[in-house]
């Protein structure tokens, strides 16, 4: 996958190009808004990374403009401003998601690979499948090995986002804004008790787990 | 402008006073001048009438009855103002130009007094005012000399007829002239309140307009404005140190968080020296989190965010983070509830509310012992929306309520449990961004009084509120 990365600092570009092509993207870099701009409109990206201050242009004011040239590329927004408002105007500039600094690595990969993900769409589907686990969109059923499973609609919810992001890591900050449509941070773990609670469902009495815990990152739903 | 504001603005009371003195110094002025036109003129008819009976009386001397009644009858003859009567003291009538005794009570004696006549005037007998005196003549005759004062009558009954029309039209000119000042003044008040309401609700950029005419109001509203421009650059200079003070603190810390992930990753994942470095990271995260904190604090707290507003249903949020918690409640053994369920409006922004509620429950959840409860209450009344978590922990003691909100404190009890000491302070910050209040107090769940119970007091909720309680009536 392409990716590109418009970040003038250095250091943090340097970091952010190397981690993305360790795991396995084509990047490009630019370290101010007019180049990252011209790049953008240059050539197909599945992903831009973008951060919202940037000398020569602003990050929202390149994002402004790859739209207005039909440039449909997701865009993750990184800021090191603060968040609560600047979030909202980075999404209505045309951004797809806002991560703020610092971030941890994990989160921003884990987002990046979701910004894709929503990319590709494989057409309205009606159900999902990971290994023996089926999700019925339209009845809102849950099945594993043919057994029925019973979920709260939160919990359903949850399930539905996991499993479309089957074979990804999801942070629980990505769970919270997703599942919950909130954007704030619980002072204890709340998610991972939701988490346990869905896993007694879908994996206790089952000798292969799908619902993983990845360290130091978040979760993923996984046949094998 | 309703009729009662208008009454209860100062100028109309003003004016009111003023117009009242006004009226009353009107009638005064009439009233005096009544009275001394009244006397004034009774003094010359007095005196004519003195007179006349000093020179009767003389006529009675020398001469007698006979006498009297040539003159009296000469007199009479003349015609004019005078009136005479001459009569026995049975008051049959002798001689004289008035024929009847007039209607005079005996007390009145031999003072001047006023009196009705008839008299023919063109034909007609017509009914007219005089004034005189009796005077009783040695040997049983009364005497009557009289004026005719029906003129001057007339011209002092104009002054007392006139006198209520003349204070009520001054006092109806004055409160319609009073009205339409206040009026007035109100407009131009109401325009300085409007702007200001708008001010305190956050448009900062929101200015007071000026008439024009460089009276005290447009000085009023000019000094406004420039404390407005004033205020406008202190919160812009605030927020440019906010943003910058996150952008140059948080620029290094992604540095360094970068860094520690990097090393990480080179080093064995079991080896001693990751996991020490895995530390590291979590303390930095640690620091991050107490950063952003203090961050959104300052920013909230100042009112420098820009966070949208908007109209929310509060027992929505509430539901969410209810729902959000009750796993972890249901993990500690807590009962976790909310009462009542159903929409209530208020004004606001819904990542804050939750933040704030959710800091609340998480303390709740946390204080609380197995087997307690945490309950979540909305309470809407005409006043405002009360959002309230109480809980059946050891609570706070009275004199440390205020203390706990400021920022870092932690009571002696907590101060090996996890957290930064910002929570409550959050929530203060994220209550003075909505106008709100946040107060600690005694829990009133039955079977839990020692407990705490954390109020959010928003104002006035919007609207919905009165609607639903006028549809269930």
């Amino acid at each position: 996958m392409r990716i590109l990365v418009v970040e003038d600092d250095l250091e943090a570009q340097r970091y952010l190009v190397q981690g993305l092509k360790e795991s396995g993207h084509v990047v490009d870099e630019a370290a101010d808004g007019e180049n990252g701009l011209s790049l953008a409109l240059s050539r197909p990206y599945d992903v831009a990374i973008i951060d919202r201050m940037l000398p020569r242009k602003d990050g929202l004011k390149v994002v402004a403009e790859m739209r207005e040239h039909g440039s449909a590329t997701p865009v993750l927004f990184l800021s090191a401003l603060s968040e609560v408002d600047d979030r909202v105007k980075g999404l209505k500039a045309g951004g797809d998601d806002y991560l703020t600094k610092p971030y941890a690595f994990v989160e921003l990969l884990a987002r990046v690979d979701a910004l894709m993900r929503r990319r590709s769409p494989v057409g309205v589907k009606t159900r999902l499948d990971v290994g023996d686990l089926e999700l019925d969109l339209l009845t809102r059923g849950a099945k594993r090995s043919g057994t029925d499973i019973e979920l709260q609609p939160r919990e359903f919810r949850l399930l539905e986002y996991l499993m479309r992001h089957a074979g990804q890591v999801v942070t629980r900050t990505m769970l919270l804004e997703s599942v919950w449509e909130y954007h704030f941070d619980p002072q204890t773990n709340v998610i991972d008790v939701h988490i346990s609670r869905l896993r007694a469902k879908i994996d206790k009495g089952f000798e292969a787990p799908l619902l993983h815990t990845v360290r130091g990152a978040g979760y993923m739903i996984r046949a094998h | 402008m309703r009729t009662g504001q208008l009454l209860r603005t100062q100028a109309f009371r003003i004016v009111l006073v003023y117009v009242l003195l006004f009226a009353l110094s009107v009638a005064a002025l009439l009233a005096f001048t009544y009275w001394n036109t009244r006397r004034t003129l009774d003094a010359q008819t007095d005196q004519i009438i003195e007179a006349e009976i000093t020179g009767l009386a003389e006529q009675y001397t020398h001469l007698g009855v006979r006498g009297l009644v040539e003159a009296v009858r000469a007199r009479s003859l003349h015609g004019g103002q005078a009136l005479y009567l001459v009569s026995d003291t049975q008051h049959h009538y002798i001689t004289g130009n008035l024929n009847a005794w007039p209607q005079l009570s005996e007390a009145q004696g031999s003072q001047f007094v006023e009196f009705d006549y008839e008299r023919p005037v063109d034909g007609k007998l017509e009914t007219r005012r005089a004034r005189g005196r009796m005077f009783a003549l040695s040997g049983d005759f009364i005497l009557l000399v009289a004026q005719d004062v029906h003129e001057r009558y007339l011209t002092t009954r104009m002054f007392t007829t006139t006198l209520p029309w003349t204070v009520g039209l001054i006092l109806l000119l004055g409160l319609a002239g009073g009205a339409l000042m206040s009026r007035n003044m109100l407009r131009r008040l109401d325009a300085i309140n409007r702007t200001s309401g708008e001010i305190i609700k956050g448009d900062l950029t929101r200015r007071v307009p000026l008439a024009g005419s460089g009276d005290e109001f447009d000085l009023l509203a000019e000094n406004l404005n420039r404390m407005l421009d004033r205020i406008e650059r202190l919160m812009k200079g605030l927020r440019e140190v906010t943003d910058s003070v996150a952008h140059d603190l948080r620029t290094p810390l992604n540095r360094l968080r970068n860094r520690l992930e990097e090393s990480v990753a080179r080093l064995h994942a079991s080896g001693a020296q990751a996991s020490e470095i895995e530390r590291a990271i979590a303390e930095t995260d640690q620091l991050i989190g107490t950063f952003n904190a203090l961050l959104l604090i300052a920013e909230t707290d100042a009112g420098t965010t820009r966070a949208a507003m908007t109209a929310l249903d509060l027992g929505e949020v509430a539901a969410d983070v209810v729902e959000l918690y009750e796993p972890l409640a249901e993990e500690r053994r807590v009962k976790l509830v909310l009462l009542p369920p159903g929409p209530v409006t208020v004004e606001g922004n819904r990542s804050l509310i939750a933040q704030a509620l959710a800091n609340l429950v998480d303390n709740a959840i946390k204080y609380t012992p197995e087997g307690g409860a945490v309950r979540i209450r909305i309470a809407a009344a005409d006043t405002g929306v009360d959002l309230s978590v109480a809980d059946s922990g050891p609570g706070i003691p009275a004199e440390d309520r205020t203390r706990v909100v400021e920022r870092f404190v932690r009571l002696e009890a907590s101060r090996n449990s996890p957290g930064t000491g910002l929570g409550l302070s959050l929530v203060a910050a994220v209550a003075h961004f909505h106008n709100a209040e946040l107060v600690l107090q005694d829990s009133d769940v039955p079977g839990a009084p020692s407990g705490l119970m954390a109020v959010l007091r928003f104002p006035k909720p919007v609207s919905r509120v009165a609607t639903l309680k006028n549809a269930a009536e």
